[in-house]
Order: C-alpha cells, then structure tokens, then sequence
C-alpha cells in the first residue's frame, strides 16, 4: 500500500470521527487531536477504523506516532508493509 | 389492556414530536422493543415498550405533538389483563386533549414512489444513503428508519467510506439543544441546594493496571480511564444510597440498581448524559462496551428514552487531556454528581520520598436536602480506594 493510499484511508477515517471538519486546511505537522478537537473515545474509535481498514492495530505506546497528519502516514505505511510482508492476520 | 404512555425522557424535556411508529396494530410487542421514534430537543430518541403483548391500536398520529403522560396506544398483554402503564407512577396527563395534528391518511406511504417513512428519508438524506439499496422492514416492505440506519451502520463496520455529511442537524439543533441545556441546569441551580466537595486521588495502580492490560489487546478491547471511574462510582454508591436515586415531589427515592450516567459533549457544543443500565453488575470490559456504543449513538443524534431518563447518579470526566478539575452541576432529578479531572503526573509524597504520581482530582456535588458533607467526603474516599484495586473493578 502506497503512502497515498494510506494517507486517504487515515483521511476517511478521521472524517467519519470528525465530519465537519475541513480536512484540506489540516496542516502536516498540526496536532490532530488539538487541532480537530477529538477526545479519548474519538481517538480510539479512530485507532478501531484503522486497525480494521489497515491490518495495523496500533498499541498504546505508539499513539504519539499519530499525533500529527505527516507522523501518523509515516507509521502507519511501514506498518502496513511489514503487515503484508508477513501475513499471519 | 395497558394504555402506553409517553415516558419521561429527562428533566429537561417536556414534548416531542411522534415521527414514526416501529409496531402495527397487529404486531407482538415485548418488554424493551422499540415502538416508537420521537423527535426532541435532543435529536430522534426510540421509545421502548414496558409490557409485552400485542399492539391494539395506536393512539397518536405520526407527527403529533406528545407531552409527558399522553397516551399513545393500547396494548393487549397476555391472559387480557390491563398490565402496567409505566415501571413508575406516569405524570398526571393533561386534563386536555392530547395535542394532535389532523390524523395523516391510512396508508401515506402509497403516495411515495418509493415507500420509505418521513423519517427514513431525512436520514438517508442527512447520511448520504441510498434508499433504493436499502431492505425495508415496515409495512410491505417499506423502508423505515431503523433500515436506513442499519445499512448506514453496515456500510461504516465494512469499512467503506461514508459520502460527506452536509452539515447536519446537529448545528442548525444546537440551539435548541442549548436550549434543553439551559433549562435543566437553571432548574437545577434554582432548585437544588448543592454543596461540593473535592480530593485528590493517587491513581497511579489503576493507569499502569489498564496500560498493561490494553498493550496486549486490540483496539476494540482495551479500557479508557473513564470506564474504570463508572466502574468505581458505581460499586463506590453501593454503601452511600442518599447519593443514588432521585428527588422528586417533595421527596427522596433511593435506587434499587445504579445505573450512572455519562457526560458525553458533542461535537459542535452541547452535552447529554445518558445512563449505562445496571452499571454496577457489569464486568469493566461491559462497562467499556457499553460506553462506546453510547457515545457513538450519542454522536450519531440517537439514543433510547430509558437512557435518558433513568440515570440515578452521574460521572463527568474529563478525559485524558481535560484540564486540572470539574465542579459539575447535578442534572435533575438525580441528588449527586460527581466529577473527575484528568489525570495528571504531580510531584507527590509516597513514604517520605517526593516522587511522579498520577493524581486525578476527584470532585462530587450532592443535594443538601438528601445528603451532608460528612458522607459526601466518605464517597469520594471510597471511589478513591476502589481505584487502588483496579483488578477488583
């Protein structure tokens, strides 16, 4: 899965928690939750989506990796990669 | 025979708006099936039966006005007796005719060239739904709203992306939510002589407890903080009834079962709290469940009646990210609300060492009419101590 693919997966999803949001004025290195005011129940329905749409399920410590748009494509493609590079799910 | 009355749905409110009917004359009913959809305040809210048997007829028209106390349709229960009208005295209904629009023709739905209910079509509108690919359970097989919500629903689990929502009714409802929000906690100010209490709580064991158990489990089954607070406040209850129940009429009415309500804000301002049912009796894991599923209906302007209307006791939390410490206000006609802060590391003293704990401010308001300070300050002790023993919750 492309870097792309990934980032209009994590788009869609973050729109579904945050629908009114205007998704196009998100700067990279924003932090989402500040920025989209999205809570703990929010966020974790979000980590949900991506685990289900992805195949990565994100643990706990590394939800600082998708405090911000740019952090959150870059984990979640490399994750993604090693989730088809070894596919056991 | 039992006449159905229109419930209570919460201090705050006082008439919806009837906007479809779930069961037909004809249909079987039970304790806890949804008959009804009612338009408020506070988005569509689904009303549920008390009594089981089979619908006589209804009483309302779709799009009638329908206060507190009116009745809505006649249910014949098993062996004909005349069941209970409501689990609780109803309110005196208005001595008055019910307010109803002109009764709508017998069968509008003909009318529609593809047969879907009013209010399935504002939501397939307001959720980018296509009506013509949805399975329709009313009346020969037309589409009624739980259809439409259930496909909208499915196409969310799949995975698929949902079409852009227009902007929705929750902002052109925000003032009349803020409205319903004005009125109770006036009343509640106006009416209820409230005192407040407050204590820091060491809640280091309970964090590192969940941190552990959600590392090794997907995302779908790992705890929130808030989850372990309901969890604590409800068992916590158990010992201090005077902060459980209700005022009503002059008096107070202890909960047999405490069911808590949560806090939830909406996007775009506003605020419900609705009740997880039998909280104290449900397993950590059933609480987390329970309060997502709340939150997402909530969000998704759908909760049912007895949800809003039957908290006995209410949590306000602020999350992880909240500030320092919440003083709420006690929802009506609830006596206690207690409050919790997020958790926060602080420089603590443990053993004579000066050493990072996670300290949440814990804060309960009570009705001085049913409680006093003393065991209010025992309350907050007892959640605090339940939180020292997470694997106990």
């Amino acid at each position: 899965m492309t870097s792309d693919q990934v980032k209009s997966i994590l788009l869609e999803e973050i729109s579904n928690i945050a629908p009114e949001a205007d998704l196009s004025a998100l700067q990279p290195d924003a932090d989402l939750r500040e920025e989209l005011d999205i809570d703990s129940i929010g966020f974790l329905n979000l980590v949900i989506a991506l685990g289900r749409r992805l195949g990565v399920n994100v643990p706990e410590q590394d939800y600082s990796h998708l405090a911000t748009l740019r952090g959150a494509v870059e984990y979640l493609a490399n994750s993604a990669s090693k989730v088809s590079a070894n596919p056991r799910t | 025979m039992g006449i159905f009355r229109m419930p209570s749905l919460g201090a705050d409110m006082e008439a919806g708006k009837l906007v479809e009917w779930l069961k037909q004359p004809g249909d079987a009913v039970k304790s806890g099936d949804i008959i009804a959809v009612v338009e408020t305040q506070k988005g569509a809210i689904e009303i549920e039966a008390f009594e089981t048997g089979i619908v006589e007829s209804h009483l309302a028209p779709v799009g009638a006005t329908v206060p507190v106390g009116i009745e809505l349709a006649l249910i014949r229960t098993a062996g004909g007796q005349a069941a209970a009208a409501s689990p609780q005295a109803p309110r005196p209904a208005p001595s008055t005719a019910a307010v109803q629009a002109a009764p709508l023709p017998a069968a509008p739905l003909a009318d529609l060239g593809l047969r879907a209910s009013p209010a399935a079509r504002q939501f397939a509108k307001e959720h980018g739904v296509e009506l013509s690919s949805v399975q329709g359970s009313g009346p020969e097989g037309a589409i009624v709203y739980v259809d439409v919500e259930r496909a909208w629903l499915a196409g969310q689990t799949r995975g698929e992306p949902s079409k852009p929502r227009p902007e929705k009714r929750a902002a052109a409802g925000t003032d009349a939510m803020r409205a319903a929000i004005a009125a109770a906690m006036a009343r509640s100010k106006r009416e209820i002589p409230h005192y407040y209490l407050g204590d820091a709580a060491d809640v280091t064991k309970s964090i590192e407890w969940m941190s552990a158990r959600n590392a090794v489990r997907p995302p779908d089954q790992r705890l929130l903080f808030a989850a372990l607070l309901l969890k604590a406040v409800a068992l916590a209850v158990a010992s201090y009834p005077e902060f459980n129940g209700h005022f009503r009429d002059g008096r107070f009415e202890s909960a047999a079962n405490v069911h808590a309500g949560i806090a939830i804000a909406l996007r775009g301002g506003g605020l419900v709290a609705p009740a997880i049912h039998g909280t104290a009796k449900l397993s950590l894991d059933q609480v987390m469940s329970a309060l997502r599923d709340l939150a997402n209906r909530v969000r998704a302007g759908r909760f049912r009646g007895s949800e809003l209307a039957d908290p006995t006791i209410t949590l306000t939390s602020l999350g992880e990210r909240g500030v320092g410490w919440v003083q709420p206000v006690i929802y009506p006609p609830q006596v206690a609300i207690i409050g919790a802060g997020a958790p926060q590391l602080r420089p603590w003293v443990l053993d004579g060492q000066v050493v990072p704990r996670q300290i949440c401010e814990l804060t309960v308001a009570a009705d001085h009419r049913v409680s006093d300070g003393h065991r209010g300050a025992l309350l907050l002790r007892e959640i605090a101590d339940r939180l020292q023993s997470p694997e106990a919750l």
